[in-house]
């Protein structure tokens, strides 16, 4: 470890935005054959910084010494020649064209398919991947696109590796082989920076963790002399406890009865599979799975939003007598008296209008009360401004487009938005995706809260370490199908891991 | 190692784009004003060297044929009145991310409708009947004409460019037929004047002004338009159809209803401008009689980034821009297509400035600093 040479190196890089600093004079070291996690809250600069090393951005200040060189890197093109390589949240791949069209697409020279192949493959067995270089993406999982990106940008001779995110769409299974791939890579003397917010990958992965707080830089370590404790409260700059409550249910009861439920997608696959559950009020109900296992499509179903082919979804009100909610649209659903909350898994392309400010976006739900032709933006304005105080929604006003907040605040803004018309079924699908510690634990206690008054909250979740802590029970869905419901409290995450890959059609519905 | 960075030095770009947070409201006037400004310099520079007229005559007479007499003046009124009312018939459309281009059909659709209600009902009904009749069919014409493209998008998910362009010609043909039916006198190929005589199914003058009606129809329009888009709920509804078709059905709106509905309207305020063209100002009809206006709007309704407000003067710097370089083609004896060159400079800098509003280039101070330090 004392010998280890730097790959890259910035000095004084900052970048501003119209007002905002994103990154405030960092310095950063990046070494040959060593891991680093790169961790902050969400806007604390991590993206903007690595865009910069990428070539995507350019900074207003400050040098970037690669190799010991200092460089211009005005390009992602440039980058690429320096032998960096960024692996993007969002996959950047033609879904029509092969494995082997997408990695040598845009390079320069003869276009040798076979040749390309023969490379690919090299690189395949060196690292371990597992890559059919004929393969079409659209027929690819989410994790055998993320392969083809990691090898695109190995092919173009990177060694310095940045991935964006790269377990959030990942099983822990696909996660395990992404990070053996990559340790063989960091032992081949590659330099690898990866941004998680999930920190036990952060522990069991990366060898040094830099964190980022406000676009400034704070420190650096060691992991191994580190512990996550110690680590949030770098990122979040004050201590912050890290147990997730979970009281007792209180009172549970029958809420939403679904029995038989089937549901086709436009192409005429079974998404869901005669699926069956009962979600009591007071009580969080986990839905665990792989990701496209048919958890959009129960939750939308429930909603009133995904056509569905057989099987009945009933409320059961308070006095016992059931309605049917099947069939109906979400207006017809409200008129019912139904008071059904939905927290959508695209926040911006559904949950909210994301050009929209914040008041418009409290409208969604509100902007029919009443019979007057115009609609009512007083009430919205009241809920907006109670919300961001409530909530601590970080925003310059209530005027401001719901796009230019943080991941975490359009999140905040959505929820606070959904319990706010007091609901007695709650779906979220994903509430803590893409959010930094800090605002999971504020999403996470106002989920206990809505439980504690009653709601029967449905959580479709992706953090299994997170669900066995937060559920009362949990649902796994395989499939399309149920492969089980546990006991949150009684199981563990691999218990459910394994429900997740237990029955067999799991495999061609992927 | 410093002829090194040297090098390296020559590759550093001089500048970068980047997106502006937003601009206060006068710095954008006053870019805006600077572009025009310069476009009128360029217009000057061309004019100059192409025909070596004194560029500042050619300005004097752009403005004379506007505003160079009443009759002028109220003429460039009225014609800024058609065009805004075409642009706010496009505009809820447009915000809804519906590309209705089929302005200038849902126009003739209403004009024709108009001109079979003058010759047909002519001395068969009173003139206020008639009139009535001719608001009716006008408006109802161009209703259809928004609304079919409108099924066929909200039913089968069709291409409405497309369709709304196809149904442009649909119109033309329809009026084109028309005038050989009904073409006065017999082998003329065209209709004249159409009732000259008893003046039945001419819209009331207003204030014995000729030209007021369609200005006053436009500003009742613009308030009406401005207010529905801002305020009603029909118009948050629009908005959020146009911003996510996905959080539109979340929400439980219908988007299908809020397609018809809102090309029903569209359609029906451009039937109402093919009524005055017809009824109040030409008094007779022609497959040109909307003259490009529908396409025009198009522009008109984007520079204006929708707001009714701003369409005024956009409409208004079209119109003046038109009808200044007919002037100067004709004054100075120069091809029509002068006109069109002209009015393409100004337009190409009045559209091109919207990008220095948006975008703003900054300048690297990078070398200065490490120059310093390697000072």
């Amino acid at each position: 470890m004392e010998t280890k040479t730097a790959a890259v190196s910035m000095r004084n890089v900052t970048k501003t935005f119209g007002s905002v600093v994103a990154n405030d004079k960092i310095s950063l070291d990046i070494y040959k054959g060593e891991i680093l996690a790169l961790l902050g809250e969400n806007g604390s600069g991590k993206t903007t910084l690595l865009n910069m090393l990428s070539g995507i951005y350019f900074p207003d200040e400050g040098q970037i010494f690669i190799n010991g060189k200092e460089e211009v890197i005005r390009s992602p093109k440039d980058a690429l020649q320096l032998g960096i390589g960024m692996v993007h949240q969002h996959f950047k791949l033609i879904d029509v064209l092969s494995a082997t069209e997408n990695i040598i697409l845009g390079l320069e020279g003869k276009l040798n398919i076979k040749e390309a192949s023969k490379k690919i493959e090299e690189i395949c067995d060196k690292y371990g991947f597992e890559v059919n270089p004929k393969q079409k993406i659209y027929d690819m999982s989410v994790s055998q696109k993320q392969t083809v990106e990691i090898v695109k940008v190995l092919y173009r001779g990177a060694d310095i590796l940045i991935l964006d995110e790269p377990t959030a769409v990942l099983t822990p299974q696909e996660s395990e082989k992404l990070f053996a791939v990559l340790r063989k890579m960091r032992d081949d003397g590659k330099a690898i920076v990866i941004i998680t917010h999930k920190m036990h990958e952060v522990e069991s992965l990366s060898d040094r963790v830099a964190v980022l707080r406000g676009g400034k830089y704070i420190g650096d370590m060691a992991t191994r002399d580190t512990n996550v404790t110690e680590m949030t409260n770098m990122m979040v700059g004050h201590t912050v406890t890290l147990n997730i409550d979970r009281p007792d249910p209180v009172d549970p009861k029958p809420r939403i009865e679904v029995k038989g439920l089937s549901v086709r997608d436009e192409e005429g696959f079974l998404k869901l599979n005669d699926v069956s559950f009962t979600a009591n009020s007071g009580e969080i109900l986990g839905i665990a799975g792989i990701s496209g296992c048919g958890q959009k499509e129960l939750l939308e179903a429930i909603a009133g939003l995904q056509v569905t082919e057989s099987g009945t979804i009933a409320y059961v009100q308070d006095d016992g007598n059931r309605e049917m909610l099947i069939g109906k649209d979400p207006l017809k659903i409200a008129e019912l008296g139904v008071s059904l909350s939905f927290v959508p898994e695209d926040r911006l392309g559904m949950g909210l209008v994301g050009n929209m400010d914040l008041t418009d976006n409290m409208m969604l739900r509100s902007f029919r009360d009443g019979r007057s032709p115009f609609a009512n933006r007083k009430s919205p304005k009241e809920l907006a401004e109670r919300v961001v105080e409530d909530l601590e929604v970080v925003t310059p006003g209530i005027t401001t487009p719901v796009r230019r907040l943080s991941g975490g605040n359009v999140q905040k803004v959505l929820v606070g938005r959904e319990i706010a018309s007091a609901p007695t079924v709650l779906l979220t699908a994903y509430a803590v995706r893409g959010l930094d510690i800090n605002s999971s634990y504020t999403i996470y206690e106002l989920l206990n809260e809505q439980k504690k008054k009653g709601v029967a909250v449905i959580f479709v979740g992706e953090d299994l370490d997170v669900m066995v802590e937060l559920c009362d029970r949990i649902l796994v869905l395989c499939g399309g199908e149920v492969s089980g419901i546990v006991d949150a409290r009684k199981t563990d995450k691999n218990e459910v891991g394994m429900l997740m890959t237990r029955v067999g059609g799991g495999e061609k519905h992927e | 190692m410093s002829n090194a960075m040297k090098k390296e030095k020559k590759r550093e770009p001089r500048f970068h784009i980047v997106k502006r947070e937003s601009l206060v409201w006068y710095k954008a006037m006053s870019i805006r004003v600077i572009a025009i400004l310069l476009a009128l310099v360029v217009c000057g520079i061309i004019t100059t060297i192409t025909t070596g007229i004194n560029p500042l005559n050619v300005y004097e007479s752009m403005v004379a044929g506007a505003f160079g007499s009443t009759r002028k003046t109220w003429i460039t009124f009225q014609n800024t009145s058609i065009l805004l009312l075409i642009s706010l018939a496009l505009t809820p459309a447009f915000k809804m991310k519906f590309w209705n281009i089929g302005g200038e059909g849902q126009v003739l659709i209403g004009g024709l409708a108009s001109a079979v209600c003058m010759i047909y009902l002519e001395g068969k009904v009173p003139n206020a009947v008639m009139i009535l009749c001719m608001i009716i069919a006008s408006i109802g014409a161009g209703m259809i004409w928004g609304l079919i493209p409108a099924l066929f998008k909200a039913k089968w998910n069709t291409n409405e460019t497309l369709s709304t362009l196809m149904m442009n010609y649909i119109a033309t043909q329809l009026v084109a037929f028309f005038v050989i039916l009904e073409e006065v006198p017999k082998g003329s190929g065209k209709i004249g004047i159409i009732n000259q005589n008893s003046n039945s199914g001419w819209l009331p003058q207003l204030f014995g002004s000729k030209y007021l009606l369609a200005i006053v129809v436009a500003v009742i329009i613009t308030l009406f338009m401005a207010i529905y888009l801002r305020y009603s709920k029909h118009g948050y509804e629009i908005n959020v159809v146009g911003e996510s078709e996905n959080t539109a059905r979340y929400v439980g709106i219908k988007v299908e209803k809020v397609i018809i509905r809102t090309m029903m309207l569209s359609g029906a305020i451009c039937g109402l401008a093919g009524l005055l063209l017809v009824g109040g100002i030409n008094h007779t009809i022609t497959t040109t009689i909307a003259g490009g206006e529908g396409f025009t709007a198009v522009l008109v309704s984007w520079m204006s980034k929708f707001n009714p407000f701003t369409m005024i003067i956009s409409s208004l710097l079209i119109v003046f821009m038109e009808r200044g370089a007919g002037e100067i083609s004709t004054n100075f004896g120069l091809n029509h297509s002068y006109s069109d060159i002209l009015t393409g400079i100004i337009l190409f800098f009045i559209i091109g400035c919207e990008f220095f509003i948006s975008y703003q280039l900054q300048y690297c101070k990078k070398t200065e600093k490490s120059g310093k330090e390697e000072a």
